[in-house]
């Protein structure tokens, strides 16, 4: 034996390097799979790639674990036991699209609007929306109704662009970071790497977060505030920007519809929408001539100030004067909101004080010509190096939309949004606002066998955009788009399954669900949703009587489907990551991505959108079928991403497209996916840096995207800081036009729909007893764990296999409760029983727990006695997809009233200390899982990789 | 610590091995002709018996017991090598007085094989002692008086053992007094270690641990699985106090008192081989029960982080 | 061997930002990934999807509340082996299956000829061994041994696979016994430390502590007042004074 033995230090890593894209989560960063053999060998970061520029976090690192986990499904499924029981009987793939053809084809030639088909984390929404709109049913969206549509409708009708995955902060050269209500994001190795850059250069980060985790944890300040207040305290430094006179006016008036005079005339038709000229073109109140002008004339000055009369006489003043009225009012004062924030009156002052600061006085100056939206050029870049961000906290309340105007309307009080060290837009934001994408599905698109004139999901700009049925009422199955929700630009997914047992508004006959943990943590209230998928009519028939299902895994919600259509996992398949969708963009390049299959399945499965591409050709939907009736796409997937054009020349990915030379706009190129394959999975364009920021007002920027087929208009962007859409939605309220709201509905329209943002509680604590339910509970995911997938994973689940209820330490010893004790916490809705963890990093009203580490007995080839499902528990239990009744016994979705955006984090409750151990409660039955494989007892991956002779 | 039962068994068997054979090669040297050959031989038997039962057991907590012999070759690092140094070359002494034996050779070499054999069994026990002393991680072993405590209980265990030998060969009152100051000294080296320990209170705190400059009031938020992983199991086994104290009472009565009492009896009343085989039995439960005390009271300062 | 080279060449180590480190795990993956099919293969998971799952894992994070200074904070803390100049885990070893190499200092242990007596582990006071009951031998960090000499991978990507992964670069690699290497520099900036010093094995892994967290400036200066009607007549004064003001 020698001392030092040899060792094969130059061991190749694998035989061969295969670039794809991950999808452990939203994120979508760019990963070298080594492969040895046909065996994943190590999965590590891209260098070369946009988004993670070579890192890869704690989930992608542990894909070898969800690419070989025994919970994958191994071949389309029937069910033959009752909804539940997990008895499947295994069918071949011709079996299974015939069953669906049947069931998919027979709805369309009857009524399309009985199909409803929502995807979950459907990363190819063109495609879905696509295949939706021509099988004509109104009834599509994906989770976003959930997740992510109070900031992206929020963002996108205030600046056109949002927080959520449309844009970024200058991490190059942002100097302070207000980071709000964000645990794992979208942007999750972005912000990682961001947030370590900015540290390092000396930059400040403040957390507002209830939570002092994860990124809050690195924070140099935190600022713990009670759930759901956090527009409060914006409003509060809002107010502190106007009294202090820390406000960017050249900026507002160059960028913002700040000038533009909005009409003061109570009662009338037009009262609060914007004085326009006879072309229908805003006015403003010119200094220089004293005269109105239209606001996009760049000559005017606009008065900010001042009522100013219209030529029929009537008053019209500013917005920035009615913005500056709402916000200097007592009532956002930082001493008025600190009992309702949590937050002191020195602490909001102090960081008032600190943005004003460092975005005035530390200003950045880039020395790059460009020239803005009128032709006037500047020879530098203007910076304010301060930057926010914004997510879940946000979004997940029923204020979140009025919120995150409020958020994005401090920005741009302070001159940040797309200036260097700012909030910055990914390509191809920003977008017109309002974005000038409508939806589309009202009664009279629906006709059997006809595709639907257009996308499903867009912006109404008023009730004229309203999705409704021949009475007025709702036609979508989700309610969207209707009088309950009139700007839910996602949909309401949380809303199908129980709206479609209810029969309200009508009944389905078919509910198609891809990717999407419905009968577990996906939904609100889990018992009811049991119920509704489970429900029966008077002649013992399912009252949703046929459920198709993709998913790539054993979950919750397969043994709930009576047909199943096992999908890939993430290395076996293609994808599209488009700019048509949501793309993979940076702020200083536009890019796209691909997946495409670098480990072949050893299973009878096949990738959802290839079945999706073959169901439509069965079924006839003319993108899918040639005029002789055969396939459009016998190549599958592949063939479509390749050789669809949603218009002439743009298709579903931007890069490599006529010769190979051509981005944006060209004919569809053959080798395509190959040169994407070839080029890392991705495509990427520099922007031009003349481009790179004020891309909302960049003349360069403005004709390129038009150029390049990422831009409608070649107008600029301005910023609304007062939205007139709101208005005219709260005009009708009002009785006026002609379309008219329900009268239950005219208070919501008249109080939420206020054209200025402003704060008003969440709903839950309103309307329950708050004394009852005097704590707030959130959720968060865990950084290595940010998809539900995460408990099938080995790895993954060794670090988090049950998750604890989190309590601050003064509640712990008001209920007499010590780590590891067992509480009762109790809602409106019902009751959980959980153990707890002690902390000190928690608002003392708020208890949180980490998501979707409770799991089902019998799902994620887990066994019966997993932490997961013994100790592991959801809040979703406690949390009324409805709100409680009102006045005339009708129940409101707890939802965002603007956006339709569910309310999860509204959750109220009350906690007590339980006796003894035991398990979490509610404890479901066991699911069957016929046809899946055992799990192993022990793992040792990677032992056949060891050379012979160590 | 996690008290390993494999490791227990070794140290308390081969200890009562190698302190039978000490006193048997002492008893060569120093009283030629007390035992007769075979009786020699069967106590020698006995003692390779016990050395090699314990040797074998030890190999079950070895993740490779078939590479042991590799365990020879770090002597002068090691201290786990050392004592298998030390253990096999006293085989070798060892053996060849039992070849005498058997054969009925010529016992000139037997003084000189015996001395080696007893030297090889301090020298075993001391490094196996030594082994825990050595460990800076665990302030409950990290004593100079740990290897004294191995050897003044292999040589009580062993000790008794002998005095069986000792008392058919009509030594038993020689024997009783030996065996008096052996669990004298066992008890005493015991009582010390104990009570020196318990006002041992230099502790490393997780403070220390951690060594940020400046924190204070640290607790675990998170530990980094959710599961114990092998160094929590290992070295995180933890044992309550009033356990403690009950266990150490047994250690006391078992190990010490009864056998005290016992070897007292005996000498008065001219029963020695009832009353050390009383003593023997107690006795093994004590140790047992000392060696399993030994590591479940010993704190691991790995455990800090957790 | 297990007696301990004289002095090492270079003093290859980690170094560990817990200013930015944000608890995600990318280390304790990253490592168990490239880790369960290289030079330490495999690392085993017992009960992977049972009730009690446990494997051997070669870095983890754990995570703390503190005080400091009067202030509250959360603390992720990544530990691996800290490959000690004097380490007892070595020495201690019986077959010199354990060892630290001359020529970089990386403590290492043999598979082919460690017998699993889980000494070395009771020997380090960091806890950073960790036995694989399926193999039957100890594992530890090898500093991706296979990965930082390794001629088939890009020159950039020698790095150990914790820090080739980590979003936030907390972890930072390199040669600490030079003082001019970026590690030790960093180090000397920024006040690094090591860990339990006063065991004497002198590791060589270092932490730099959270940044002080800046002092809040002072209040704004102008008198604090709640805002009335006045409040918007200054405003708006200040408004039309300073844009009659421009151009």
């Amino acid at each position: 034996m020698s001392s030092s033995p040899p060792i094969d230090l130059n061991q190749p890593v694998g035989d061969r390097v295969e670039k794809t894209t991950c999808y452990m989560c939203a994120c979508r960063c760019g990963i070298d799979v080594h492969l040895r053999g046909d065996k994943v060998r190590y999965i590590e970061g891209n260098r070369d790639h946009p988004v993670n520029k070579g890192v890869l976090c704690g989930k992608g690192s542990a894909g070898i674990m969800q690419h070989y986990s025994p919970a994958r499904l191994q071949a389309p499924m029937k069910r033959v036991g009752p909804r539940g029981s997990g008895q499947f009987e295994e069918i071949t793939w011709d079996e299974a699209l015939e069953i669906a053809t049947s069931w998919l084809g027979d709805v369309r030639r009857r009524d399309p609007k009985q199909l409803a088909f929502f995807t979950g984390r459907d990363q190819s929404q063109s495609l879905t929306g696509l295949w939706a709109m021509q099988y004509g049913t109104p009834n599509f969206a994906a989770h976003g109704g959930f997740c992510s549509v109070n900031m992206a409708a929020g963002g996108l009708y205030t600046f056109g662009g949002a927080f959520w995955e449309f844009g970024d902060p200058d991490w190059e050269h942002t100097k302070y970071f207000l980071l709000f209500g964000v645990a794992e994001d979208h942007a999750s190795n972005p912000i990682k790497a961001g947030i370590g850059k900015l540290k390092g250069r000396g930059g400040k980060v403040v957390s507002v977060n209830p939570v002092r985790t994860g990124y809050a944890a690195v924070s140099d300040e935190w600022v713990g505030i009670k759930p759901g207040t956090d527009g409060l305290f914006v409003g509060a430094l809002i107010h502190e920007m106007f009294r202090n006179r820390t406000i960017d006016l050249d900026y507002l008036g160059r960028y913002t519809n700040s000038g533009w005079l909005v009409i003061q005339d109570a009662g009338a038709a037009d009262d609060g929408l914007f004085a326009r000229d006879e072309d229908g073109a805003a006015l403003v109140f010119d200094t220089e001539t004293q005269q109105l002008s239209n606001a996009m004339n760049p000559d005017a000055r606009a008065a900010m100030t001042g009522a100013r009369a219209l030529p029929d006489g009537r008053q019209a003043r500013p917005v920035f004067e009615l913005l500056a009225e709402r916000f200097l009012s007592p009532d956002y004062a930082p001493e008025a909101v600190a009992a309702e924030t949590g937050v002191s009156a020195e602490q909001t002052r102090r960081i008032a004080a600190e943005l004003a600061r460092v975005a005035f006085e530390e200003e950045i100056v880039l020395d790059r010509p460009w020239t803005d939206w009128a032709g006037r050029k500047h020879d530098k870049m203007i910076g304010r190096p301060v930057s926010m961000h914004a997510m879940r906290g946000i979004s997940a309340h029923s204020n979140g939309f009025q919120t995150c105007r409020m958020i994005h309307i401090l920005q741009i009080l302070l001159g940040t949004i797309d200036c260097p060290g700012g909030f910055r837009y990914k390509p191809p934001y920003p977008k017109q606002t309002p974005p000038n994408l409508l939806p589309h599905g009202a009664s009279g698109d629906i006709k059997p066998e006809m595709p639907l004139g257009g996308p499903h999901l867009g912006f109404p700009h008023g009730p004229e955009h309203l999705l409704l049925d021949d009475e007025g009422g709702p036609n979508r199955i989700d309610k969207a788009f209707s009088w309950d929700a009139p700007m839910s630009s996602h949909g309401l997914m949380h809303m199908v399954i129980n709206n479609a047992a209810r029969k309200d508004p009508y009944a389905i006959d078919v509910l198609f669900l891809y990717m999407a943990n419905m009968a577990w943590n996906s939904s609100m209230n889990v018992p009811g949703t049991l119920d509704a998928l489970t429900a029966t009519d008077e002649n013992g028939d399912y009252v949703i009587p046929k459920i198709i299902y993709s998913d790539a895994y054993y979950s919750e919600t397969v043994p709930f489907a009576d047909l199943i259509l096992p999908d890939t996992t993430y290395l076996e398949r293609y994808d599209c990551i488009s700019l048509l969708d949501r793309p993979i963009s940076e702020p200083d390049y536009l890019a796209d991505s691909i997946r495409h299959p670098v480990v072949k399945p050893d299973r009878d499965v096949r990738g959802f959108q290839e079945v999706l591409i073959d169901l439509g050709a069965r079924l006839g939907l003319p993108a899918f079928t040639m005029e002789d009736g055969s396939p459009r796409y016998p190549g599958g997937y592949a063939d479509y991403i390749v050789n669809h054009e949603r218009k002439p020349g743009i298709g579903p990915l931007s890069g490599f497209r006529g010769d190979g030379t051509e981005f944006g706009k060209g004919a569809p190129n053959p080798d395509q996916l190959q040169r994407y394959i070839d080029n890392g999975a991705f495509f990427e364009h520099r922007l031009d840096p003349s481009h790179a920021y004020f891309k909302h007002a960049n003349r360069g920027y403005l004709d390129w995207g038009i150029e390049k087929g990422i831009r409608l208009s070649p107008e600029p962007t301005i910023f609304q800081l007062y939205s007139e859409p709101l208005q005219k939605f709260r005009l009708a309220g009002r009785g006026h036009g002609e379309r008219q709201p329900p009268d239950r509905a005219r208070e919501r329209l008249e109080r939420y729909f206020d054209p200025l943002p402003f704060w008003y509680p969440p709903f839950e604590g309103t309307q329950v007893a708050s004394g009852a339910f005097p704590l707030h509970a959130i959720t968060q995911r865990p950084m290595h764990m940010y998809h539900s997938w995460g408990s099938q994973n080995a790895w993954l689940r060794q670090i988090t296999a049950a998750n604890r209820l989190y309590i601050h330490r003064s509640v712990g010893d008001r209920i007499g409760a010590e780590d590891d004790d067992w509480v009762w916490l109790r809602s409106h809705l019902g009751r959980v029983k959980c153990q707890v963890r002690l902390m000190d990093g928690v608002n003392p009203d708020t208890v949180w727990t980490w998501n979707a580490i409770g799991k089902r007995r019998g799902a994620w080839g887990l066994s019966a006695d997993a932490p997961e499902s013994n100790q592991g528990f959801l809040l979703n239990h406690l949390i009324s997809e409805l709100l409680p009744a009102r006045e005339g016994g009708y129940s409101y979705s707890n939802s965002d009233p603007i956006t339709g955006q569910a309310a999860w984090f509204d959750l109220r409750v009350a906690i007590e200390k339980a006796d003894g151990a035991g398990t979490t409660e509610p404890f479901f039955e066991p699911l069957g899982a016929s046809g899946q494989p055992p799990s192993p007892s022990k793992l040792a991956y990677g032992a056949e990789f060891r050379k012979d002779g160590r | 610590m996690h008290p390993a039962y494999s490791v227990i068994f070794f140290t308390t068997s081969s200890g009562a091995g190698y302190g039978l054979l000490f006193w048997l090669s002492l008893a060569e040297i120093l009283v030629p002709g007390l035992l007769d050959r075979w009786p020699a031989l069967a106590a020698l038997v006995l003692a390779l018996m016990l050395i090699s039962a314990g040797l074998l057991a030890s190999t079950y907590h070895l993740g490779h017991p078939e590479r042991a012999l590799g365990a020879l070759s770090q002597w002068r690092s090691s201290w786990l090598s050392r004592e298998a140094v030390a253990a096999v070359a006293t085989y070798l002494p060892a053996s060849l007085l039992g070849i005498i034996w058997i054969a009925g050779l010529p016992e000139g070499m037997v003084p000189v094989l015996a001395g080696l054999s007893a030297a090889g069994a301090i020298a075993t026990v001391f490094c196996t002692g030594m082994i825990y002393a050595s460990l800076r991680t665990i302030r409950q072993w990290n004593r100079p008086d740990v290897p004294w405590i191995f050897l003044a209980l292999a040589a009580a265990t062993g000790g008794l053992l002998f005095a069986v030998f000792a008392a058919f060969a009509g030594a038993g009152l020689q024997a009783s007094l030996v065996m008096f100051v052996s669990l004298s000294v066992g008890a005493a080296v015991k009582l010390r270690y104990w009570s020196a320990i318990d006002a041992d209170t230099a502790r490393y705190s997780v403070e220390d641990a951690l060594g940020v400059p400046g924190l204070a009031s640290v607790r675990t938020l998170d530990p980094p699985h959710d599961r114990p992983n092998f160094v929590m199991r290992e070295m995180g086994y933890t044992v309550a106090r009033k356990h403690v104290e009950k266990l150490r009472r047994v250690v006391l009565m078992s190990l010490f008192a009864v056998p005290l009492a016992s070897v007292l009896i005996g000498a008065l009343s001219g029963w020695f081989i009832a009353a050390f085989s009383l003593a023997i039995l107690t006795a093994t439960l004590g140790v047992v029960v000392e060696r399993w005390l030994l590591f479940a009271e010993a704190e691991h300062v790995s455990q800090l982080y957790y | 061997m297990t007696c301990l080279p004289q002095s090492t060449g270079k003093k290859l180590g980690l170094v560990i930002d817990l200013d930015i480190c944000v608890g995600c795990q990318a280390c304790a993956t990253s490592c168990k990934e490239w880790n369960t099919g290289g030079y330490s293969a495999p690392l085993s998971d017992h009960d992977p999807y049972g009730a009690d799952p446990s494997g051997v894992w070669l870095n983890r994070v754990h995570s703390y509340e503190y005080e400091r200074d009067g202030a509250a904070g959360t603390l992720h803390f990544p530990r691996s082996c800290l490959h000690c100049e004097e380490p007892d885990c070595v020495t201690v070893c019986p077959t010199g299956a354990s060892y630290k190499r001359a020529e970089d200092g990386i403590v290492l242990v043999n598979p082919d000829t460690c017998i699993g007596c889980k000494l070395c582990s009771w020997a380090c006071p960091y806890g950073a061994r960790e036995y694989d009951h399926d193999h039957g031998v100890m594992k530890k960090c090898t500093l991706c041994v296979d990965r930082i000499y390794n001629e088939t991978l890009e020159e950039e990507d020698r790095v150990p696979a914790c820090v080739r992964a980590c979003p936030t670069g907390a972890r930072a690699f390199g040669d600490l016994g030079d003082p001019e290497s970026d590690v030790s520099r960093s180090v000397e900036e920024r006040n690094g430390f090591s860990l339990l010093e006063e065991f004497g094995m002198k590791p060589v892994n270092r932490y730099l502590p959270p940044r002080q967290r800046p002092a809040p400036p002072p209040e704004p200066a102008e008198p604090v007042t709640v805002a009335d009607g006045s409040a918007l007549e200054t405003l708006f004064a200040w408004v039309d004074r300073t844009l009659s003001s421009r151009r």
